[in-house]
């Protein structure tokens, strides 16, 4: 399996890369950095079957990176890959923001402004534990989107009420439009906060190995129905796997120029066919 | 007016609140939110009988109407309550985008909404909550005149899939609709026939205009009257039909003329029978403390002021 996904993160870098580069806008550094949870999470982890009634449910917080959930979801058959060229273009259901308004499959909820997934995922986990549905709810929010006041809201309520059958991942980059989130607005000790709103935390160090984000989220399954909502604190590096957009907020939301995209695609082969 | 008698002055939150439990009773997919407001809302019962499908959300609005997106995604019916304020301007964007935007099967209730909050003043009254809410894309805006059709719009909303902003208040008043009259979303109910004036009205004012329209009659002033009680969609057929008779029309509302009904309504009559209209409603004004008959009487919201609109806008054709 690990073979198959390790094929399958350039090619989601090339399309990042070249959905951002064709319409010269979208946020490449976070969908870069998430490359290797999401396709973990599709390939491997959400369990989801045409026929049943329980499904994992997946929510993007963060709705900005929309090129990785968008590619993810490509090449995991929800939709055909080359629908990926209308990203941002009119009469798309691409749009720059992820939305079922226009009924693109995969997608449940609109998002984009930030801190309200977590709030639906729980919601979803509720309907869960009333239709005795085993399955969880996984939810990926960024780490400056956690300035936003909601989420406490959310995090508060969802260890009052034992919601534990929500995986909440946080991509904890240290990087947002303005800079660091140190700069901007410190977020401080992310552990010590969840753990104090009463919530069970896994750290993940490195969450662009394929092999560590797997044994993190299989762990955190693990972890599940034990009355405590979970939180995976997963660093990445914004940008990552191409060497002039890592570790810097600069590519957060800007798009490759011709020669850019040239040098970046050369770092990632194309290995399953681009679009 | 025979057909219009008070049977007893009560509040429309309470009858949101037995249309509430009767849901609770007859619906194993309604669930309903509360973001610390239960007795206000009304919600005690369903909370008492339906512990598994009440959620207390504590005083945190906007994840309140985001586990309602959640909950309608899981498939769920969630009816979010509490202050109309706190419905809808404080959540604007959270309604917006995970409710509106995502077209969630989710009833916003929203009790105390307008000036007859009262005592509590401008902080808590709302004024606006009808514009915000129409300005969205695919939210049907109802705003109901009494218990009984408090009531019965609040089952009716749990058969139609879409998300719903329903809007009833605080105080007790005339109870006068039929308990057994089904409500129909979207559709206008014209109270009293009438050729000289049309009066639109919804919510509280409903009652007002039936008043105003007796002493009108005692003038020589023949009124109709149309209860709105769907703002949005609107029931353009009932007032088009009334006006092209009446050729004016006087519109009144607990709420801002700006954004209101009234500028739906004047909307429609610019583009297909433009004719004199006159606005009963706040003028672009915050409310403030005071008890509610007297702060209806202080901002206009009341059957004199409808009576003198209808007046003027009668010299006005």
């Amino acid at each position: 399996m690990d073979g198959d996904l390790n094929n399958l993160v350039p090619q989601v870098r090339r399309d990042i890369l070249r959905m951002v580069h064709t319409v010269n806008s979208g946020h490449p550094g976070g969908s870069l950095g998430c490359v290797e949870f999401f396709v973990t999470l599709y390939k491997r982890v959400l369990k989801v079957d045409d026929n049943s009634d329980s499904n994992d449910m997946f929510i993007l917080s963060n709705g900005h990176i929309s090129p990785v959930y968008y590619s993810t979801l490509a090449r995991s058959g929800y939709f055909k890959v080359e629908e990926l060229d209308s990203f941002r273009k009119i009469d798309s259901r691409l749009q720059g923001h992820p939305t079922n308004h226009d009924n693109l499959p995969g997608i449940n909820i609109s998002s984009g402004s930030l801190g309200q997934g977590v709030s639906v995922g729980l919601g979803i986990a509720l309907s869960k534990k009333l239709n005795n549905d085993d399955s969880l709810v996984y939810v990926l929010t960024g780490d400056g989107e956690l300035q936003e006041g909601q989420n406490w809201e959310a995090f508060m309520f969802a260890a009052a009420k034992k919601v534990d059958n929500i995986i909440v991942t946080v991509d904890y980059n240290g990087q947002q439009i303005d800079g660091s989130t140190k700069d901007v607005l410190d977020i401080g000790d992310l552990k010590s906060k969840f753990e104090s709103f009463g919530w069970k935390v896994l750290e993940l160090e490195n969450g662009n190995s394929l092999n560590e984000v797997y044994s993190k989220l299989s762990l955190a399954k693990e972890n599940s129905k034990k009355g405590k909502p979970i939180v995976i604190l997963m660093k990445t590096v914004m940008g990552n796997g191409v060497d002039f957009m890592m570790h810097t907020h600069e590519w957060h939301g800007k798009a490759p120029n011709d020669e850019q995209l040239n040098i970046a695609l050369n770092q990632n082969p194309e290995t399953l066919g681009d679009y | 007016m025979e057909k219009f008698i008070n049977q007893g002055d009560k509040d429309t939150r309470s009858g949101f609140g037995e249309g509430l439990t009767e849901l609770g009773r007859s619906n194993d997919n309604v669930v309903a939110l509360c973001a610390d407001l239960t007795g206000s809302l009304k919600m005690n019962v369903f909370a008492e009988e339906n512990p598994e499908r009440f959620f207390q959300t504590g005083i945190a609005e906007a994840n309140m109407i985001g586990l309602a997106a959640g909950l309608a995604t899981g498939g769920k019916i969630p009816f979010t309550g509490t202050f109309a304020n706190f419905s809808t301007g404080r959540v604007y964007d959270q309604i917006r985008q995970s409710v509106a935007y995502s077209n969630k099967n989710v009833k916003i209730c929203a009790s105390h909404a307008g000036i007859t909050l009262g005592e509590d003043g401008a902080t808590h009254q709302i004024l606006e909550d009808i514009g915000l809410m129409k300005m969205l894309p695919g939210m049907t805006v109802i705003n109901t005149c009494d218990f009984n059709q408090t009531k019965s719009a609040t089952i009716e909303i749990s058969n139609f899939d879409g998300p719903v902003y329903l809007r009833f208040g605080r105080p007790k008043v005339a109870n006068f609709t039929s308990s057994s009259e089904k409500f129909k979303i979207g559709k206008g109910l014209k109270l009293k026939d009438g050729n000289d004036v049309t009066i639109v009205a919804t919510g509280h004012l409903v009652w007002e205009a039936i008043k105003a329209s007796e002493k009108l009659a005692e003038n020589g002033i023949n009124a109709e009257i149309i209860n709105i009680h769907t703002i949005k969609p609107l029931d353009e057929d009932i007032i088009l039909q009334s006006v092209s008779k009446t050729g004016c029309l006087v519109s009144a509302e607990e709420h801002n003329i700006y954004g209101g009904l009234g500028e739906s309504i004047s909307r429609l009559l610019v583009t297909k029978l433009p004719s004199p209209q006159e606005f009963v409603g706040t003028k672009d004004t915050f409310g403030e403390s005071g008890p509610p008959s007297e702060l209806m009487n202080k901002y206009g919201l009341n059957s004199s002021s409808i009576y003198n609109s209808a007046v003027d806008v009668l010299k006005r054709k």
